[in-house]
């Protein structure tokens, strides 16, 4: 279908050798075709989370299966949605407070404080922690996280209880959206880190060398050279971050006690703002028919979201970042 | 900065190393603070590693900033100190990643045996003893996982490399369809894994009706994911292949297409199956698009286009979550589980490095 519009369309070199030949144009429409099923597969995940979701969207909430879901009654999907993406969106936020900087001062100690010799090796380090399956995170997070925020929890709310972030009552079993928080944290810093890292090392030689022939600390160096230049894509690498704490399902559904509400309480157990992906992975297995679209409709939300902020993203570093020419060189370096 | 130099001639006698801190400062200040710390937590009668550690650092960074400026001045102190904060934020995170592989490790290695790996675990019920028995076991799950997995890589594998090949060999940088591919290939990473499920469960539910868990299922939305990773991988690989190889190729009449399979993709094949490998060992651990897609069960089943099945880190979820009866011998299930999958996972990254090393062409 498009492949034939299109290997027309795109212009081969195919007059370098001579004319048109049959095993060419097949290999060219099988590629243009591959190509083109991009497109398609992200097509026919909207289209098919909206068919499957459209039910529980438009259906009446005070009857049936969707009355009194998950023990509240709700008015209509938005009012069941709502909670669950505020839950989502503080969680992830709360991860990317704690995990960017932490990420960008890796980069940074990777870029240009670490030994040139090892530089490599530690951030192959940082990359293995993208290679821990996220299940496995969230175990570790139940047994080590949770019992070692305890007293760290205790502390905050007895000095800082004031503010509503730290409100109580304190969890007693430490299951808080502090501690998703943190393992999300450490979930989001190998992304983070590995793009501001690649915008650190294109900084152009030259400015920092620069600012250390003048006398500049490396710091200085850094502050006046290195941090311009890669602003754009530290913001970027952020909200990159955050897209992937938002969707990130497995440490939250095991870790938190959740419920429904909007809250921005940290410390206490029955005040955590559930997330969309958690309240899935929760109760997709026990749901009827009409709940699972329900459910499936909660996806398409995250879906939407997350892919405004992946776009956002993608688009500041594309518009105003060191761009595609430099990045080529950047990787290597 | 001033004061140390203007005070340098006079007090001390004019060396290189005047108004400096000696080199071994650095090193030295840390560990009187970690001795410090530990002092002070052992009369306190509370010592412990994770607070010990940031305390020291903290204090660390307190003291080199004193010292520093006193010595060296303002500029010099600020340097330290960011040099301390930078370094500390590197070990916090390696911290994890040690206390994982450590706690799972340690957890998993005493469940770890060769009939867990060979027998099909789950709980039954004895109807001699009326007794619930929990057989430890995840057979099920590694015929699930290597089933899915394989399947999903056997499907987004060829797209995905053909779809590079269109983005690196064919398309002009302007095209607008090649733009088009590239921004959604970035849209298609963030794609949260959840959502895959969700994609193919619905997908399966409209096809099949509502009864639609399979293995296949799984496999399709774990291509989801994966797709988007060899592409990117592929196509960085086919941009480091030199153009000198093309044009010497079209020089002597070779199509196109034959010097694309040929030479190009023949050249950069190390780093392609590298990157296809990495792609596996990232979607080998997914548990949330699994779980969704191909439910979860006790049961062996190898048959991916036919009922639930159940994978490792499904299987580590469902055990933790929903313990049976004898909740410990789930949890050892569990931690079984996830002591396989890390294994899985570092015997396909080692797979990746070894192919990488071995098979990359002679750079020169």
């Amino acid at each position: 279908m498009t492949d034939a519009a299109t290997a027309t369309s795109a212009p081969p070199k195919s007059k370098i050798v001579g004319g048109r030949r049959v095993g060419d144009s097949f290999f060219l429409g099988l590629s243009t075709t591959a190509a083109v099923s991009i497109m398609l597969i992200l097509a026919g995940v909207a289209i098919f989370l909206i068919l499957k979701g459209l039910p529980a969207i438009t259906a009446n909430w005070s009857e049936g299966d969707l009355a009194g879901y998950q023990n509240k009654d709700w008015g209509s999907f938005w009012e069941y949605v709502g909670p669950l993406l505020w839950g989502s969106i503080w969680a992830a936020f709360i991860a990317m407070i704690l995990g960017t900087p932490v990420a960008i001062g890796i980069a940074m100690f990777i870029s240009h404080y670490a030994p040139r010799r090892i530089a490599g090796f530690l951030g192959y380090i940082i990359d293995l922690l993208a290679a821990v399956p996220s299940i496995v995170f969230g175990l570790w997070g139940i047994i080590v996280m949770r019992p070692l925020l305890l007293p760290l929890a205790q502390f905050l709310n007895e000095y800082l209880g004031w503010i509503p972030l730290f409100r109580g009552p304190v969890s007693s079993t430490g299951s808080p959206m502090l501690a998703g928080g943190v393992v999300l944290a450490v979930m989001l810093l190998p992304i983070v880190t590995s793009i501001t890292r690649e915008i650190f090392l294109q900084t152009p030689r030259l400015h920092e060398e620069a600012a250390l022939a003048l006398g500049a600390t490396r710091w200085e160096m850094v502050r006046l050279a290195v941090i311009p230049h890669a602003r754009s894509g530290m913001v970027s690498a952020t909200l990159l971050g955050l897209g992937r704490a938002l969707g990130e399902t497995m440490a939250i559904a095991l870790i938190i006690s959740p419920s429904l509400i909007f809250s921005t309480a940290l410390l206490t157990d029955g005040y955590n703002s559930q997330t969309i992906a958690a309240n899935i992975a929760l109760n997709f297995p026990i749901a009827t028919d009409l709940q699972r679209s329900a459910l499936i409709g909660t996806g398409l939300m995250l879906f939407v979201v997350s892919l405004a902020v992946n776009m956002l993203a993608r688009y500041i570093i594309g518009a105003t970042g060191p761009g595609a020419k430099g990045r080529k060189r950047g990787k290597r370096s | 900065m001033t004061q140390a130099t203007v005070s340098a001639p006079t007090t001390a006698p004019l060396s290189l190393t005047s108004g400096r801190l000696p080199r071994f400062i650095e090193p030295a200040a840390f560990a009187a603070s970690l001795v410090v710390v530990a002092v002070v937590q052992l009369l306190l009668g509370g010592f412990e590693i994770a607070t010990w550690l940031v305390f020291s650092a903290v204090l660390y960074l307190i003291a080199m900033g004193v010292f520093s400026s006193i010595v060296e001045g303002r500029r010099k102190a600020t340097d330290r100190v960011v040099r301390g904060l930078v370094t500390s934020a590197f070990v916090l995170a390696v911290a994890p990643l040690i206390s994982t592989l450590w706690t799972v490790v340690s957890k998993g290695m005493g469940v770890l045996s060769w009939s867990f790996v060979t027998q099909v675990g789950g709980t039954a019920f004895d109807a001699d003893t009326l007794e619930v028995v929990a057989t430890p076991g995840a057979l099920q799950a590694i015929v699930g996982t290597l089933i899915i997995t394989g399947i999903a890589a056997l499907i987004s594998v060829p797209i995905g490399i053909l779809a590079a090949v269109y983005l690196v060999e064919y398309a002009q940088p302007n095209n607008p369809l090649r733009r088009a591919i590239t921004f959604l290939v970035d849209v298609m990473t963030g794609i949260p894994s959840i959502v895959a499920g969700l994609f193919a469960f619905s997908l399966f539910a409209l096809i099949v009706g509502p009864k639609a868990f399979s293995g296949f299922s799984a496999s399709i939305a774990l291509c989801v994911l994966m797709i988007p990773i060899v592409i990117r991988s592929t196509e960085e690989m086919l941009r480091l292949v030199p153009n000198e190889l093309r044009e010497a190729s079209f020089a002597l009449g070779v199509p196109r297409s034959i010097t694309i399979i040929k030479i190009v993709l023949r050249t950069a094949a190390s780093g392609i199956i590298t990157g296809v490998v990495l792609a596996v060992a990232r979607v080998v651990g997914e548990t949330a698009p699994i779980f969704i897609a191909a439910s979860f069960t006790d049961n062996f089943n190898a048959d991916p286009f036919n009922g639930p099945m159940q994978t490792l880190p499904v299987m580590a979820y469902t055990a933790y979550s929903f313990p049976g009866q004898d909740i410990d011998a789930s949890q050892a299930q569990a931690w079984g589980a996830a002591l396989l999958l890390v294994i899985l996972v570092v015997i396909f990254n080692l797979i990746a490095r070894i192919v990488a090393k071995v098979f990359a062409p002679k750079a020169r």
